[in-house]
């Protein structure tokens, strides 16, 4: 068999963060019941017209600059026309001739070496309403509560060539556009969807083959099944004789293949025209200078800081920003207590245990800074011991409790008072006659069981190293 | 007198003097729709007749109480049926739209509701707009007043045989390519097609969307200025909305023509112009020049180019438009149906009539791929050209005057046999559309026949005033001219 | 004289524009169309090559919208017209995918 290398681009949507729809007061705010988020524009009711949302031009500016593109300072829109019932003008309003964002690249790192990924261009579009399938034998039923919402649409160059650039790729996307704001980037919650167009050519060659685009991909797991499948299917195309037809497929990860979306009454002939409902829009410097002043410091530089500022090991700042919302918490947390590596401890460590047990995303973090200071804070003044810490830590976690009255509810402050301590250890000693043996014969050992058993008999609240000496003393 | 013979403004000034009430003039404007409107077929849909009293005896009261003063308050209105009206079916003339009730109105007709107006029913059109004479609506043709076997022209063709017929005292229309004009023309009333984006188009059904514009159709010059000042508004749900501070109208009334610099196209009167139009047009220009006017003979250009371009734009628009229709959210769908895109093809095949189905197919083509640069690319080329030719010409007139058809109105099914002919008689209308101008058209003379012919003055964007003056001033003289006894002197 | 139209092409702006015809219909609308564009292809006497498209024609300059909600919800009032629906939703024929 020959050799094949893989040629991969990418078309990601991303939606946008705004409270409102991109051509209507609607809200945005997932998951109302069914069409009530909606009014005469978004459903497409006859004599409504559009009026564009200013922040979505505003966001799909700064994910441009911060992704090195140019922006098109005489940009609009236009009308892509196709016929499905979750469209309910029967067109998109999105951008063809004149998108907002062109030429733009960024850089991503995958197994130690580093490749720039060329972005075609960035384009502001509506979301399409949901369509839900099952129940009705004899329909499908349309919430139109999504349609509207504003998304941009990335369009990379055919730069990719493999699963794993492609993830390094989105990752960098995701994390840039995070801190930007202006999106979540869920995958599984479909604020961030990814189109794969792929194609194979023999290894060498310069001639692009023919590509597909495969959609519905809902996770970096799919993507990679998805990409792997589809170079396969490709490979054995060719291998076979016949030609890859131009086509859209549809991922179906249960299956793990992909089949054809192209039928008889779908030609893809999309006639898009300039929409005459909005007139071109007009982007100064000014504005765009404005936008570009407004950046935040982005993942590359708060490491950098993290690791000069605060003393914190480079792998750990690595994993602390590559989410926006962790890095915030460690942030604001370390300001509040002054202990930013026990802070970074506690993120790197249990945060992120935590998250894996629970298939969650460190943006899915729902303690405050502010509680997490806290409970640093009682470790540090000796109020609990360690034990009690992760015990505590881990209602922090999980319903983002305040530590100090929790541990002053519960009684789990640390005892430090020698004499309260002392009639315990007494008590101990009393009770455990073979180990005082074992320990006064040499056992060193022994001395940790009894340590144990006071701390049980404690409550586990007794200050370890306190109950240490006494033990030592009264022995 | 019957309150129906009394202008808008003349009728709004009586009940707001306490000399008849809106109660009245509502009851009147009803009795004259049963009356009438059997022979005329101008209304699509009437109001509930206690509703409108009840909204008449509301207004009323508001007028008493000082809090409605305009000069509009209580008067009966129509409104084209392209313009939404809540709770008040909505059809476009045609059958996909036939059981369409609105869940909100059109701000034009929110500006005229706050003006006081009392709405009374929605006038009969060709469907979609896409029409020349009213005949293409589902709800049959509308019959031209001065002869019943004529047509309207269109497609505001309800509205302006309401108007003509003394049904209502005014009616909105809107117009695309000369559907406000054109049939105010052939009605022998008065109507005006403003600067683009001056009235909001939010609520008004698109057939064309770089070209609708909504519009007055009226008795006389005052009252269509009275109705534009009402319903020009800036508003922030129609994105291609002008923000104006010049929609004081009716302050252009008066004043004369002294100086007035008036061209008329030399390619507005060559072939295909009936020559009873092309007397009583010219004479109207010699009527204004007796009267101070400077007026020229000019070339004005591309004047041939307008229509392809024109047709070419708006069923581009159109196929686009209308695709919303599709027999899912609202409207007709089909009663036999395999699976969706059946549903699709049959509720719109069943549910569109000929002329909007053709309209479709032309526009879908123009922007089909390899199609879209040498049909609508082109038509938007040669529509900035056309604007270029207007911006010279306003550079030397104030205003252009010339015909608003090639002839008075046709009988009925005459047009609709050969498309293209039906589409030449826009040749002096599409002009104003493609290059955003206001153009009005009012009575000029009648031919042999008594048919009304129209006069049609076009003036640079934004400057509705200039040609509200020069018409005030013409519909005086010509108004002494023809009185007493109705013939011309 | 335009060769433009032919059945397939009727056919294929028909699955673009969801319309069907029968036979009769489609070759009335196929000779309208040549028509029309014969008719049309007069715009090709003019050089337009450095003319630039021209789509609205007053400029408004910018116009936006600022992030706020305005809307309450009016769902009923929405599917008020809707041919078929079910628990606050449009039913259309099932669509797979
Ligand atoms: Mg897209
Ligand atoms: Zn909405």
């Amino acid at each position: 068999m020959k050799k094949y290398e893989t040629v991969i681009g990418l078309e990601v949507h991303v939606e946008l963060a705004t409270k409102t729809k991109i051509f209507c007061g609607c809200p945005t705010q997932f998951g109302g019941k069914p069409n009530t988020h909606t009014c005469p524009v978004c459903t497409g009711m006859p004599g409504s017209l559009p009026v564009l949302n200013k922040k979505v031009v505003e966001y799909a500016m700064a994910v441009g600059l911060a992704t090195n593109c140019e922006i098109n300072r005489n940009c609009r829109f236009d009308r892509k026309n196709y016929f499905y019932p979750d469209n309910p003008q029967d067109y998109q309003i999105s951008q063809l001739y004149e998108p907002i964002c062109l030429n733009g690249h960024v850089n991503i790192n995958v197994d130690g070496y580093e490749k720039k990924v060329r972005i075609h261009e960035i384009h502001m579009e509506e979301d399409a309403g949901k369509l839900i399938h099952d129940e009705l034998k004899d329909g499908s039923l349309i919430d139109f509560n999504r349609s509207g919402v504003p998304l941009i649409e990335i369009v990379s160059e055919p730069d990719m060539s493999s699963a794993d650039e492609v993830i390094a790729y989105l990752e960098t996307l995701r994390t840039t556009i995070q801190y930007l704001g202006a999106s979540d980037c869920k995958l599984q919650e479909g604020s961030m969807r990814a189109d794969v167009n792929l194609s194979v050519r023999e290894a060498g060659s310069d001639k692009l083959g023919t590509r597909t685009e495969m959609k519905n991909l809902n996770s970096f797991k799919a993507i990679a099944r998805a990409i792997e499948n589809e170079r396969n299917r490709q490979i054995v195309i060719i291998e076979d004789g016949g030609q890859v037809i131009q086509e859209t497929r549809r991922w179906d990860d249960n299956k793990e293949e992909s089949y054809s979306m192209r039928s008889k009454e779908d030609a893809q002939d999309y006639r898009y025209f300039p929409d005459p409902d909005l007139p071109g829009i007009f982007i100064s410097r000014e504005w765009i200078d404005e936008i570009k002043q407004r950046e935040p410091e982005f993942k590359a530089a708060r490491q950098e800081r993290y690791i000069s500022e605060y003393g914190i090991p480079k792998g750990d700042a690595d994993i602390i920003t590559d989410s926006k919302k962790m890095a915030d918490i460690f942030e604001e947390a370390s300001a509040l207590c002054n202990s930013p590596k026990k802070i970074a401890n506690w993120l790197i460590g249990d945060t992120i245990r935590l998250l894996k047990e629970h298939d969650m995303d460190p943006d899915d973090i729902k303690f405050s800074p502010e509680n997490l200071a806290k409970l640093v804070k009682l470790t540090e003044e000796g109020t609990i011991n360690s034990s009690v810490a992760t015990e505590v830590f881990e209602k922090v976690f999980a319903d983002n409790i305040d530590p100090e009255s929790y541990v002053k509810e519960k009684g789990l402050a640390q005892v430090n008072d020698e004499s309260a301590l002392r009639d315990t250890v007494q008590k101990v000693i009393d009770e455990n006659p073979q180990s005082v043996e074992d320990y006064r014969g040499g056992k060193e050992k022994a001395l940790g069981f009894l340590v144990g058993q006071t701390m049980k008999a404690m409550g586990g609240k007794a200050n370890p190293g306190l109950v240490n000496k006494l033990l030592k003393e009264l022995l | 007198m019957s309150l129906t013979d009394l202008t808008a403004t003349e009728l709004g000034k009586r009940i707001k003097e306490g000399k008849v009430t809106a109660v009245d003039a509502a009851k009147e404007s009803l009795e004259n729709i049963k009356e009438k409107d059997k022979g005329l077929n101008a209304f699509v849909t009437l109001a509930d007749e206690a509703g409108v009293i009840k909204r008449a005896e509301e207004v009323q009261r508001q007028i008493e109480d000082g809090s409605l003063t305009g000069p509009l308050a209580g008067v009966p209105v129509a409104l084209k049926d392209n313009l939404c009206t809540k709770g008040l079916r909505t059809t476009c003339a045609s059958k996909i739209l036939s059981n369409f009730v609105p869940p909100y109105s059109a701000t034009a007709v929110e500006n005229l509701e706050k003006a006081g107006a009392v709405i009374i029913g929605k006038t009969n059109m060709d469907e979609f707009a896409m029409g020349s004479t009213s005949e293409t609506s589902f709800f049959g043709a509308v019959k031209n007043p001065h002869d019943a076997e004529r047509v309207t022209g269109g497609s505001s063709g309800g509205s302006a045989a309401a108007v003509a017929a003394g049904e209502v005292a005014y009616a909105l229309g809107t117009d695309t390519g000369g559907s406000i004009r054109q049939p105010s023309a052939y009605c022998g009333v008065t109507g005006i097609k403003p600067t683009y984006g001056t009235v909001s188009r939010n609520g008004l059904i698109a057939y064309a969307s770089s070209l609708d514009q909504i519009g007055p159709i009226a008795k006389d010059v005052t009252d269509c200025a009275a109705i534009l000042e009402a319903i020009a508004s800036y508003d922030t749900k129609d994105s291609t909305s002008v923000k104006r501070d010049d929609t004081d109208f009716t302050s252009a009334l008066g004043g004369d023509v002294k100086g007035l610099k008036i061209g008329i196209p030399n390619d507005y009167f060559g072939e295909g112009l009936d020559e009873e139009v092309g007397t009583a047009v010219l004479a109207a220009a010699d009527t204004l020049k007796e009267m101070g006017a400077e007026v020229e003979r000019f070339d004005l250009g591309l004047v041939h180019y307008a229509v392809p371009a024109y047709y070419i734009i708006a069923s581009a628009e159109a196929s686009s438009n209308l695709s919303r229709f599709d027999g899912v959210k609202y409207g007709y769908r089909a009663k036999d149906y395999e699976g969706l895109h059946q549903m699709y093809k049959r509720s719109r095949s069943e549910g569109f009539g000929e002329e909007v189905k053709r309209r479709i197919m032309l526009g879908t083509f123009a922007l089909s791929s390899g199609y879209y640069d040498a049909y609508y690319m082109k038509a938007l080329k040669t529509k900035a050209l056309i604007k270029q030719a207007f911006d010279k010409a306003f550079e030397e007139y104030d205003v252009i005057l010339g015909p608003v058809a090639p002839t008075v109105a046709p009988r009925l099914g005459e047009s609709l046999i050969d498309p293209i002919k039906m589409y030449l008689g826009d040749i002096y209308t599409v002009s104003a559309n493609l290059a955003g101008l206001p153009a009005i058209s009012l009575p000029c003379g009648v031919n042999s026949r008594g048919l009304p012919i129209g006069l049609q003055l076009t003036g640079n964007c934004f400057n509705e005033k200039t040609i509200i003056k020069a018409a005030f001033a013409f519909e005086r003289k010509y108004g002494e001219s023809i009185k007493p006894g109705g013939e011309e002197a | 004289m335009s060769d433009k139209i032919d059945n397939g092409m009727i056919e294929y702006v028909g699955i673009l524009a969801k319309l069907e015809f029968g036979d009769a219909e489609k070759e009335k609308i196929r000779l309208d169309m040549e028509k029309m564009l014969d008719y049309v292809d007069m715009l090709n006497e003019l050089d337009t090559a450095d003319v630039e498209p021209l789509v609205q024609v007053i400029d408004t300059g910018n116009v936006f919208r600022e992030d706020e909600i305005t809307n309450p919800d009016d769902r009923e009032a929405m599917l008020a017209n809707a041919p078929e629906k079910k628990d606050g939703q449009y039913v259309v024929p099932h669509t797979f995918d």
